[in-house]
């Protein structure tokens, strides 16, 4: 089975995992840049310049789009390709058709980045792109799930990792979700409107929202983590049998937790109580999935001392059981009702998607890019460390402020005075939060340092002469 | 059979198959198998002499 794993190594296909590996950095970026400046423009309007496509209706989306689907996507493109190789020990499949993959989405990419900031919009969150770029994403994300499940059918192992499962199973979820909420009537190139109305579109709009969220943002990072934490810590899944659990728990219950969402709006009331059960159910696999990440560790608990790669990864996972013991809570229809339309919520994506998404990539990649491009190490395992610190502070900045005010406005907007009027105008809870955005601000300013400072740190590794970066040995504790 | 009969079959049928795979899971059976798998991690090191954690190997 591994007659010559000295020799298979070679032939891996690492040129696709190069392209994404580094495109991620870049992306990461140019999101992230994108993030802090909207959220300067909630503290100083005047930072749109005046300029149509600087406004923060056509930014928001952009910066949206970026994270999840350039920086997030391309993460999860070179770990799947990667995993998926090196665990089922075969050549990635289609090779040609990978290359396609990995060009038809910088193409994807860049088409949002053009049309979103000149307001081609179809107005729906997580699916603002209109229907040309809509269909150039079903045709790559095919080539993708073609090439990942052709490569799981040539494998040379007996056993498929777990890791591809949960990758295997965000391929093909995202797939459907993608086709069934892009559904749309085109009127003309740029412009084009849901097949769905009214509360069908909305459930059909957050049945594909938050299983981006659950499948994209979770299912595919879980497959990365179920593969980077082992390695990196040196150790086996802390245990193999409740992955297996952990797996189909999650993805039978996630589909159902959309109407979260839609509490207290015109969806019937036993639609949003359903959504709710279900949301509060997913709080049990979500946290089996963390405990057995975080328990892989045990008895190697002193690598956290050394290895600050180690640590993006265990802090990505505390990180993840925070977001995904609050996401239940928040699905209560009795705490949404304060929470929902505040910054509370904007805390909780951020707590998952900085906390969570984020950290659990550059983990990875910290991991990655001294394996793809031979080397021992990372340039300075010190830059890691300061990198480690600045996104771990930078994400405690952002969401312990959002968690403030969002509180607070959902207090102010429900207060009410003896004879019913309102205590409060919303010009007046939107003037309590400019202190909050200020430091919510500075945490994203924290969280963009430490990308620039990876990108350093990754241009130096690459740039770095052959076997230059020797290992270092293991400190012992 | 009306709609709702179906979908309370359907739920009862998931529901079976759920804790089929728990107990599948957690078979005597499925023990070795999974052990093997869970080192497929580890058993696919292409260069011993750089990769971060030869060495320290399972």
């Amino acid at each position: 089975m591994m007659n010559h794993s000295q020799s298979t190594g070679a032939d891996y296909n690492y040129t696709i995992v190069r392209q994404f590996a580094l495109t991620t950095v870049l992306w990461g970026i140019v999101g992230m840049s994108v993030g802090v400046l909207i959220a300067a423009q909630l503290i100083w309007p005047q930072l749109n310049f005046e300029t149509p496509w600087l406004t923060y209706s056509r930014l928001r989306p952009l910066h949206t789009n970026a994270v999840i689907f350039a920086f997030g996507t391309s993460a999860l493109f070179a770990t799947s390709y990667y995993v998926v190789q090196r665990t089922c020990q075969t050549r990635l499949f289609a090779p040609k058709l990978a290359a396609f993959t990995f060009w038809g989405w910088q193409a994807i990419i860049l088409s949002a980045a053009i049309t979103l900031p000149l307001g081609f919009t179809s107005g729906k969150e997580y699916a603002e792109l209109e229907w040309p770029i809509d269909i150039a994403i079903t045709v790559v994300w095919v080539c993708y799930a073609v090439v990942f499940f052709g490569t799981i059918v040539k494998r040379t192992t007996s056993h498929i990792y777990v890791a591809n499962w949960f990758f295997g199973a965000f391929i093909i979820t995202v797939a459907v979700l993608h086709i069934v909420n892009s559904m749309a009537v085109p009127v003309s190139l740029t412009k084009s409107y849901s097949m769905y109305s009214g509360a069908v579109d909305a459930m059909v709009q957050w049945w594909y929202g938050h299983n981006a969220v659950g499948f994209l943002l979770t299912a595919g990072f879980l497959g990365m983590m179920y593969y980077f934490v082992p390695k990196q810590a040196g150790r086996p899944v802390y245990s193999y049998r409740l992955s297996i659990v952990h797996f189909w728990a999650l993805i039978a219950l996630y589909i159902w937790a959309g109407p979260h969402h839609l509490h207290y709006t015109a969806l019937p009331d036993w639609t949003q109580s359903l959504g709710m059960v279900m949301s509060l159910i997913l709080f049990a696999p979500s946290w089996g999935g963390m405990i057995n990440g975080i328990m892989t560790l045990s008895g190697a608990w002193h690598k956290l001392r050394t290895d600050p790669v180690l640590r993006f990864l265990v802090v990505s996972l505390s990180f993840y059981g925070m977001s995904t013991f609050e996401g239940p809570m928040m699905a209560i229809k009795t705490v949404n009702a304060l929470s929902h339309y505040t910054d509370w919520t904007v805390g909780h994506v951020h707590s998952g998607a900085l906390g969570w998404v984020a950290m659990v990539s550059i983990g990875s990649l910290y991991h990655l890019i001294p394996v793809l491009f031979n080397q021992g190490r990372m340039y300075s395992t010190n830059l890691v460390n300061v990198h480690f610190w600045l996104a771990t502070i930078g994400t405690v900045l952002y969401i312990v402020s959002m968690w403030i005010s969002g509180v607070m406005q959902g207090l102010m907007w429900r207060a009410v005075n003896a004879d019913g009027t309102l205590t409060y105008s919303f010009v007046e809870s939107l003037e309590a939060s400019y202190p909050f955005y200020f430091v919510r601000f500075i945490g994203g300013v924290f969280f963009l340092t430490g990308m620039f400072i990876m990108a350093y740190n990754v241009i130096r590794t690459v740039k770095a002469p052959k076997d230059s970066l020797p290992a270092l040995a293991e400190a012992k504790a | 059979m009306d709609y709702g009969t179906f979908q309370g079959i359907l739920t009862i049928v998931v529901m079976v198959t759920f804790v089929g795979i728990f107990f599948w899971a957690y078979s005597k059976h499925s023990k070795s198998k999974f052990d093997e798998a869970a080192n497929l991690v580890f058993a696919d090191d292409d260069k011993p002499t750089t990769s971060q954690d030869s060495g320290e190997q399972k």
